[in-house]
């Protein structure tokens, strides 16, 4: 044998051994993506989203907008208070509720409702919602983000488990307004 | 003084670094150099190590958990002695930092220093400043406060609107479907193992070229670099007229980084850590969250932005941007460096100066933000009120009772979102009042449903004496003439 066969078997050899170590780390990269992409896999599967209770109808007097807060359904221990997620509650006429995201549409900062007035308004950038969640003034493109809600054994349930944003809101009622768009 | 030379011979024996070392330090540059120009690239390293350094100090008490972080910055701040200024070097480093680099840059762009060969450590030089914005932001959500948890809301809302992938992107930042734990362990493991990595990275490979490539000279005007020639020039340069980096050009680097080390703790010292505000409680709805300083006139251009451009402009604009600075040497890499003849590029960093300063001052008053509390903490100044009848302080009643003064300003007071209302029945005749309260418009909701025809009646009263003295009234010519006698009835022959 000589030297050059040496030579090229050896970097056969080295060839075959990267190969080798890119088969392990193509092998390992399956279970690294998984764990990386997990809160996607779940998010896909639905399986954040639930019917939960913000209690008794006694506390939505009928004509008002109250505030309720629920326990997000999926928590882990050290979630601490940022498990507890705000919303809007508007009891239209005693039979006819709409729940609202604390969330402006526009960048997600929590709007306020202001009852004498009528008006959810958002303190970050301006933007200013009707009683009904639409759209008044302001920078949103679209009305408040409403929860599906049922009202079961005189308790009031919303379907909610994930934060509201404006290009995830597929699982949320959309508001269309009866006036015309701001300008 | 004989042993140290001892023992680092001994060392450098097994270490084989010393000459090289050496060699380094003591490689010739351009005599220009060494001057006080060219010390912001070395501050913003020694920066670097103090973040390092108050990092780690940090991350002795700190707890990454979203339930307990809030405290362990309370502890820091109150109970664990000189932790507020901890806190405070690494918070004001961060600051430091950033202005530092861009003031780098500016100097890199104005000596034309990333033209031929340095095209690539201007690159990496923008990839810095791209992990030093990340490590500002990721440090702003360790700092886990009201403003940290709707600030996230504010970065999930931007990256939700990325087409098709959005709602992922929002899952995989968040870590889960909502701002929680898990949200805030992945931006510590961000803050402290990922993006640290990429600086340390980054900033080994940009000196590695500054030392390789030499440090820019100093631009002539006139002097006009081609890619042919410049290598041979620049070594000529360095040949004939270089001094040694150390001494000759460092001690300027020493004295103007401790010099910066002295002024961020002095700023520690004296203004103390940021915050944190309020606890990461969702559930306090009273909060008007706020951005750092070098994020604020984002800010400003998310409220000034018209709705329909804020997409386009969230996703777009960046990419544009980046590409922008990553291309600038390759389609600028010959040609003069002096900033005397290249006024496009002082005009492009005065443009862009002007702008982000522009946008930072408005963020420090935020006119686009109704004033929350305006309509119950500021009264109606009392000159407004005076010699009015009933009916009219009737209606400034109805002016506070229905929030208006959030938005509308009475002698500078209140919000600033809609117009001034001091002269508006000077602008504006009782039937436009009527119309634009009840119907909006023009960014102003209808206040059609939530008014009664009597607050109505009361509120524009109020407004139609909202006019400065010897200013008279708008008037409706057209009603004028309509309702003069000889036209009252009008005649129906043709």
């Amino acid at each position: 044998m000589t030297l050059p066969d040496v030579l090229k078997r050896r970097d056969f050899l080295m060839k075959l051994g990267l190969l080798f170590n890119g088969i392990v780390a193509a092998i390992l990269a399956v279970p690294i993506v998984r764990y990386i992409m997990s809160p996607v896999a779940h998010a896909r599967k639905g399986q954040y989203d639930s019917w939960l209770s913000l209690g008794k109808l006694e506390q939505f007097p009928a004509g008002q907008t109250r505030l309720a807060v629920y326990r997000n359904p999926v928590v882990s221990p050290w979630d601490g208070d940022t498990a507890d997620i705000p919303c809007w509650v508007r009891n239209v006429d005693g039979q006819k509720f709409q729940v609202f995201a604390i969330n402006c549409a526009h960048l997600g900062c929590p709007v306020r409702w202001f009852p004498q007035s009528s008006l959810f308004m958002c303190p970050c950038h301006g933007g200013v919602y009707y009683q009904d969640g639409s759209r008044a003034s302001g920078p949103p493109e679209r009305g408040l983000f409403q929860y599906h809600h049922r009202l079961e054994r005189g308790e009031l349930f919303i379907k909610a488990g994930e934060v509201p944003t404006p290009g995830s809101a597929a699982n949320l009622i959309s508001i269309t307004s009866g006036l015309p768009p701001c300008v | 003084m004989r042993l140290i030379k001892i023992i680092g011979g001994w060392l450098d024996d097994r270490l084989q670094v010393g000459a090289t070392l050496r060699e380094t330090a003591e490689h010739p540059v351009p005599r220009e150099t060494a001057s006080w120009f060219y010390v912001f690239g070395s501050a913003a390293f020694v920066v670097f190590i103090l973040q390092i350094v108050t990092g780690i100090m940090l991350a002795l008490i700190y707890v990454p958990s979203a339930g307990e972080a809030w405290n362990s910055l309370q502890t820091l701040n109150h109970s664990v002695a000189l932790g507020w200024f901890i806190r405070a070097l690494h918070g004001w480093g961060s600051e430091f930092m950033i202005a530092i680099v861009l003031i780098h840059m500016v100097q890199v762009i104005l000596f034309g220093a990333y033209k031929y060969p340095r095209e690539l450590t201007w690159m990496v030089g923008v990839l810095l400043l791209l992990v030093t914005l990340g490590m500002a932001f990721t440090g702003q959500v360790l700092r886990f406060d009201q403003d940290a948890y709707w600030g996230l809301g504010i970065g999930a809302s931007i990256a939700s609107r990325v087409p098709v992938l959005g709602p992922q992107i929002v899952n995989l930042m968040l870590g889960g479907p909502i701002i929680a734990g898990a949200t805030l362990s992945r931006f510590f493991a961000l803050h402290v193992f990922v993006i640290p990595g990429l600086l340390i990275a980054f900033v080994a490979v940009h000196l590695l070229m500054v030392i390789k490539l030499g440090i820019n000279e100093w631009p002539m005007p006139g002097r006009v670099i081609r890619k042919e020639t410049y290598l041979k020039e620049y070594h000529e340069l360095t040949k004939k007229d270089g001094i040694p980096f150390v001494p000759s050009a460092v001690w300027k680097d020493l004295f103007f980084g401790g010099f910066i080390l002295l002024a961020v703790a002095a700023c520690a010292l004296y203004f103390g850590p940021f915050g944190p505000s309020g606890r990461p409680d969702p559930t306090i709805i009273q909060t008007a969250p706020r951005p750092d300083f070098f994020f604020l006139w984002l800010y400003a251009v998310l409220s000034l932005l018209p709705p329909s451009m804020e997409t386009p402009a969230l996703l777009v604009g960046p990419v544009v941007g980046l590409l922008a600075l990553f291309l600038l040497p390759f389609i600028f890499g010959e040609g003069e460096k002096s900033w005397r003849r290249r006024p496009i590029a002082v005009l492009s960093i005065l443009l862009v100066a002007v702008s982000l300063g522009t946008f930072t001052h408005l963020s420090g008053y935020t006119p686009w933000s109704p004033v929350m509390d305006a309509w119950s903490s500021t009264p109606i100044p009392s000159q407004y009120l005076r010699n009015r009848s009933a009916l009219e302080r009737q209606g400034a009643l109805v002016f506070q009772l229905k929030q208006c003064h959030n938005c509308h300003a009475l002698d500078n007071q209140g919000g600033k979102r809609g117009p001034a209302l001091d002269s508006v029945a000077v602008l504006l005749t009782r039937d436009q009042l009527i119309r634009q309260v009840i119907q909006g418009g023009g960014n102003m909701p209808a206040y059609g449903k939530n008014l009664s025809p009597a607050e109505t009646t009361a509120l524009v009263a109020f407004l139609e004496t909202l006019r400065p003295a010897g200013q008279p009234a708008a008037q409706d010519t057209s009603r004028a003439v309509a309702l003069a006698p000889d036209r009252a009835a009008p005649s129906t022959q043709p």
